[in-house]
């Protein structure tokens, strides 16, 4: 790890958005527009069955009697859903089986974002689904998974081939009606990756999907459905990167994850959207709703987090503990730079005995950005023993940015422990000269006093993701002194 | 090695130093003595690239070379090293990964490949035994917690890692008890070569009956009021810095 993490310093010395490419490839689009007719040739497209374009259209009516949210800490301006593009898949479906098939092109793309497509390339014991503007292009190592009982896909396999688990637990986290991004994408989402982990069974790699958003004026909105059967374990970790262009984009992402009794899933993240340039132009509308039930007894669900991307950020995963004795985790870190916006925390409802949880999250502000924690720890009537401690840290670079903490606690049962910590903090120009004394340039005293401070989430990590991590921390941040 | 000719600096309009002369060559040890508020941390500051002072008149000459043409982290790498008299807390940022990149940078700019972990694990042990510091300091973040004292030490310990060409000792002795500064001493005199040098800033004598040097300095209202052998120390201490005042009224 030490040698890793020195290595990742040394190759810190770019100081722009390194994966800010366009991959030149035949795309097959649907013309720009939503209506009712939109969201039956996706689903037709996708030669869905009834019951799922039901569920759609649905959603889409629901979504037609909402208004976008607007408690948020943000800046949001005018979207007009009537310009965005909400179906683009690279042509050469379907789904690549085998890698000569994949248009190279593609292939390269992945080999310069670091995710080789190739399995004997790959770093082993990490699957990978990954997801190219609207679509799955290719999913590792499904074999070897599914050896163990283990289906990993992407949602529009599993909706073709898992009908009754698709059928049973979408929407079942995240109704469709929940809000209004959530309605958006159930109505139009076009493909994301499904998991399903048999009781008793630890899987035996990371599984992680790799989303990419590439085509011009497309809006990229998948979603995730993972469920960990009684007594099973997964780890999975998300990675998203995308293109520089003037023009803003928007995500909308539902993750949804069912964590039966003693169960555990760990839910990696580390969000590297297009944060637009340093003027504020362009960059990704990151609006996501995560969220997990612990629904048995002693389930666990652990969420860590970095985030780096995106223009603006409106994201607060949650874990609902039902179970008695369950357990949720929190690790976040959210950094913004220039005319960044993050509006971004987590939800506990605690709902079952004995839960407890832990938020522990990091905002890192710099340049003229503005970074919102925003949490919720709820205490319902009958959640006997219930147990949260949160810690809400701000670090600031330079007196030009924000950092702002809402925390809201609704407490239904006396027995409750909930505690609340907050710190404010600033690197100091003394802490910056001592390092510089010592031969450390400024961009890189700063990267490791912001990865110091970051360490607790980033340890939550799995490896290969920590060592990303870190090195995207201080590259967000370069050129953000001086 | 270091040549300091009529320096004048000073901070938020002040005036500090005010014509300050020195020669330092290598393999010599000066020391540099003065009541609070002379100006001795000033210089320090001064010689390390600490922007928030002025220099308004004056030339530096390090190697040769001009060192105001040099950044402050390009002088830490050509070897110029500050023992700080308040060294600073950095949390989160352990003392291991931080003498590595500090390290690592060295040799970089030296054209040398970084040293692997295990490498860099021996040397860092070898350098701790010799300034005999706790081992568990090493594993906890930079200054977090640390006593006085043990911030001295760690100071020494960093010199010791970085082994540089001209060190610069601010107070080092200051805070520490008879023991500590013997183990100081003892590590700044381990470290001595014939090309490196010192200058040892300090404002009691005590120091010195450690680390013998070969030039004594007065500083006084930013100035080099006297200059004599280490026999000068003893003076000062018998008859105070009063002493010097009346003698320059003279
Ligand atoms: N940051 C500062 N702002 C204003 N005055 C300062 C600052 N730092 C030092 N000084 C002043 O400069 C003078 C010299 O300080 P210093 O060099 O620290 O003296 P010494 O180290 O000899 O005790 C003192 O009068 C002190 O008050
Ligand atoms: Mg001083």
């Amino acid at each position: 790890m030490e040698k890793e993490q020195d290595k990742v310093l040394r190759e810190v010395t770019e100081s722009d958005y390194k994966y800010g490419f366009v991959t030149e490839i035949d795309a097959d689009e649907i013309p720009k527009g939503l209506n009712h007719e939109t969201v039956r040739l996706i689903s037709k497209k996708k030669n869905e069955p009834q019951w799922m374009l039901d569920f759609r259209l649905k959603a889409f009516d629901k979504w037609l009697t909402m208004k976008m949210p607007n408690w948020a800490h943000l800046n949001i301006p005018e979207i007009d859903y009537q310009d965005i593009i909400y179906y683009s898949a690279p042509k050469q479906e379907p789904k690549y089986t085998s890698l000569d098939e994949i248009d190279p092109e593609i292939k390269a793309t992945f080999d310069k974002l670091g995710i080789p497509l190739d399995e004997q390339k790959r770093l082993s014991g990490v699957a990978v689904d990954v997801v190219m503007d609207s679509v799955s292009v290719k999913t590792t190592f499904q074999e070897t998974l599914a050896e163990k009982g283990i289906i990993f896909c992407s949602f529009s396999e599993a909706v073709q081939n898992h009908p009754d688990l698709v059928k049973k637990y979408m929407g079942s986290v995240v109704p469709y009606g929940d809000n209004f991004f959530a309605a958006l994408n159930s109505a139009v989402f076009s493909d994301g990756s499904f998991c399903y982990i048999p009781k008793n069974v630890r899987c035996p790699m990371e599984l992680s999907t790799y989303f990419r958003i590439n085509a011009m004026n497309t809006g990229q909105f998948e979603r995730t459905l993972i469920i960990a059967e009684e007594a099973s374990y997964v780890s999975y970790m998300e990675g998203c990167t995308a293109p520089m262009r003037d023009e803003n984009q928007l995500h909308a992402a539902i993750v949804e994850i069912i964590v039966m009794k003693d169960a555990e899933v760990k839910y990696s993240t580390v969000q590297n959207w297009y944060p637009g340039n340093k003027e504020g132009k362009g960059g990704v509308y990151n609006f996501v709703t995560k969220r997990g039930i612990c629904k048995g007894e002693n389930s666990k669900l652990s969420w860590a987090q970095v985030e780096t991307g995106s223009a603006i950020t409106w994201k607060y995963p949650s874990t609902i503990l039902k179970g008695d004795n369950s357990v949720s985790e929190f690790y976040s870190v959210a950094l913004t730079n220039n005319f960044q916006q993050a509006d971004t925390g987590t939800k506990m409802i605690h709902l079952g005995k004995n839960t407890s949880s832990i938020i522990v999250s990091k905002g890192i502000s710099a340049g003229k950005s503005e970074n919102s924690y925003r949490g919720l720890v709820k205490i319902g009537k009958n959640a006997e023993n219930a147990r949260n401690f949160s810690q809400c840290d701000s670090l600031l670079l330079g007196d030009k940015c924000g950092a702002h903490t809402f925390p809201y606690i609704d407490v239904e049962n006396e027995s409750a422990i909930v505690e609340h910590e907050a710190t404010t903090s600033k690197i100091s120009e003394d802490q910056i000269f001592y390092c510089n004394q010592r031969g450390i340039a400024t961009e890189e005293a700063i990267g490791l006093i912001v990865n110091g401070y970051a360490k607790e989430v980033i340890n939550k990590l799995p490896m290969e993701f920590a060592v990303e991590a870190q090195k995207l921390l201080q590259i967000s941040l370069e050129g953000s002194v001086g | 090695m270091l040549v300091i000719k009529n320096l004048h600096a000073e901070i938020s309009g002040k005036k500090i130093l005010k014509g300050l002369s020195l020669e330092v060559k290598p393999g010599e040890i000066h020391a540099i003595m003065g009541p609070n508020g002379s100006g001795k941390s000033t210089l320090s500051a001064v010689l390390t690239g600490n922007e928030n002072f002025t220099v308004t008149e004056g030339e530096i000459y390090y190697e040769g070379k001009d060192l105001f043409q040099l950044n402050f982290e390009e002088r830490a790498k050509a070897g110029i090293f500050l023992s700080f008299q308040y060294p600073v807390e950095i949390p989160g940022v352990s003392m291991i990964n931080f003498m590595k990149t500090a390290v690592n940078e060295q040799r970089k700019s030296k054209n040398l490949p970084p040293m692997s972990s295990g490498e860099f694990l021996k040397y860092m042990r070898e350098m701790k035994d010799l300034v005999e510091l706790k081992s568990d300091l090493a594993n906890r973040s930079v200054n977090v917690g640390f006593s006085g004292g043990e911030k001295k030490r760690n100071e020494i310990f960093q010199m010791a890692m970085l082994k540089p060409k001209l060190a610069i000792l601010d107070e080092t002795d200051s805070g520490l008890d008879i023991d500590a500064l013997r183990v100081v001493a003892n590590g700044v005199n381990k470290l001595k070569t014939p090309e490196n040098a010192s200058i040892v800033i300090t404002h009691y004598q005590r120091l010195l009956d450690f680390i013998v040097p070969d030039f004594v300095h007065v500083l006084y209202d930013g100035k080099i009021v006297k200059s004599a052998g280490k026999e000068l120390a003893l003076e000062l201490e018998e008859k105070g810095y009063n002493w010097i005042q009346k003698e320059l009224e003279v």
